[in-house]
């Protein structure tokens, strides 16, 4: 047999939790997209919607456009003090089934994600192969690898169930910390965005290694276990 | 609506059709599974929270200086023709009322209740209020902070008479939405119908004289321009005028 035969002998657990989640993680992105094209302004804070100043403004089209709003009533006499506005077109929604494919996905990520992390420390798959150490035998995963790998499911991924969290009402009703952990509702929404992008960048760094050192004897590897 | 997603409704409602099969164990008058696969979602999420979440805890609430600029939107006045949800005869109506400042406006309760009734804008004031500051986050991801006066529903529904059948309470509007929420909502503290924003009437964009604040959910739960109130034993998704027909779930405390 050789090194990477015994490398790459992935449990059928670890297949399928992580083919599970791969398609996840897609349908998420993809809903996600969907969610965020409804209002693509991001903000710090609690606050911000389209009558306060964004942090970043995806230049894409239902962006700020001041002509689309109507001042109907202003409840402070003072200059530069906040108003409220009628908005005069319909933008861009596709919230409603994203919005639902979003947490169906999400649930199967959750899902797939705890018998992961279950699995993985009961048969020490994660302290034997993921966390970072040094090699000690060949065909281990390298440091660089084991700390992709760690920071992915162990830091960014459980960080973005957490700020997805925090977006909503009824869980910051029940854990207030929530808000406070994440500096309000358009901060975690805004860190959720940011996450999505590292995320990103790491599916395209991991689908490029895999083309880069093998695609088929990975793909074998990751379906048939062999 | 594109063509695209009439297409994808139809696939959504094809592979519904499987899915209904295998939830045919459940009851399908439960809320919110309505035979379709996305749906599966939105009903995890609801027995989930329902399950494990502590039933009547409050929204965060904030300072008068954290009030900020707050955006109206879908329809901002149903007695304007051009707008999405004018309906000729609810419209007149509207009018009416808003020419002589809501004096004959009232509340409808029915249902689910030992004395249907309905209250003037005056007998609801007169009730308990509840002034509170709460986030409103709307479903399209923007938020504000908004001071809001209002009797809590509870007071309402308590003073028809709950019935021991009574699950749902569903919210009927001049803009001819219909939507509901469930007892545990509907008996929340923050739950309540607002007369008053930022310390003036409930402007007409923001859904004058009267409508819902539910802070446990998303924005669109808290419905503008209310004409009535119907407790039901049973769940409806109220036809073609329910939000579940926009696609959106009918739970949104997400």
């Amino acid at each position: 047999m050789s090194r990477s035969a015994t490398l790459h002998r992935h449990a059928l657990w670890v297949r399928v939790c992580h083919w599970v989640l791969a398609l996840s993680v897609f349908a998420l992105a993809y809903s996600g997209f969907y969610v965020l094209m409804a209002h693509p302004r991001l903000y710090w804070g609690e606050v911000g919607n389209d009558l306060t100043p964004a942090w970043f403004e995806l230049p894409l089209d239902g962006g700020h456009r001041p002509e689309i709003w109507q001042q109907t009533v202003t409840f402070d006499a003072l200059a530069n003090k906040p108003i409220s506005a009628s908005r005069t077109m319909e933008i861009f929604n596709e919230n409603g089934w994203a919005r639902s494919l979003h947490f169906l996905a999400g649930w199967f990520f959750v899902a797939a994600g705890a018998l992961y992390f279950a699995l993985g420390v009961v048969t020490k798959h994660v302290s034997r192969d993921l966390l970072p150490r040094r090699l000690e035998r060949a065909g281990a995963y390298s440091l660089l690898q084991r700390c992709a790998y760690t920071g992915v499911a162990f830091v960014m991924l459980p960080f973005m169930v957490l700020a997805g969290l925090a977006m909503s009402p009824r869980v910051v009703a029940a854990f207030p910390v929530l808000l406070d952990v994440f500096g309000g509702y358009q901060s975690a929404r805004t860190l959720h965005f940011i996450g999505f992008g590292m995320l990103s960048a790491f599916v395209v760094g991991h689908v490029a290694m895999t083309v880069a050192t093998g695609f088929r004897r990975h793909m074998r590897a990751m379906i048939l276990g062999r | 609506m594109s063509k695209l997603l009439t297409t994808r409704r139809a696939v959504i409602k094809g592979l519904a059709s499987s899915a209904a099969l295998t939830l045919a164990g459940c009851s399908m008058n439960e809320p919110p599974t309505y035979g379709n696969v996305l749906r599966m979602g939105d009903w995890l999420t609801y027995n989930a929270h329902r399950l494990l979440l502590p039933r009547q805890s409050l929204a965060r609430e904030y300072d008068l200086r954290d009030i900020s600029a707050a955006p109206a939107i879908g329809t901002t006045d149903p007695s304007d023709p051009s707008q999405t949800g004018f309906v000729a005869e609810y419209a007149e109506d509207y009018a009416r009322f808003l020419h002589d400042g809501f004096a004959d406006w009232r509340l409808t309760v029915e249902g689910s209740v030992a004395k249907p009734s309905s209250f003037s804008l005056d007998d609801l004031k007169r009730m308990r209020s509840r002034t509170q500051i709460t986030r409103h986050t709307c479903e399209e991801g923007w938020s504000a902070i908004m001071q809001w006066t209002g009797v809590p529903l509870r007071a309402v529904l308590e003073a028809a008479g709950i019935q021991s059948d009574a699950r749902f309470v569903q919210f009927h509007c001049y803009d001819a939405f219909v939507d509901g929420i469930d007892m545990l909502d509907a008996l929340h503290p923050q739950t309540i119908l607002a007369y008053g924003m930022n310390g003036r009437e409930l402007p007409v964009a923001h859904g004058a004289p009267l409508r819902v604040r539910v802070e446990t959910q998303l924005g669109y739960k808290s419905m503008k321009f209310l004409r009535g109130l119907v407790v039901t034993s049973e769940f409806d998704d109220n036809g073609p005028y329910g939000m579940i027909q926009n696609g959106y779930s009918w739970y949104a405390g997400i």
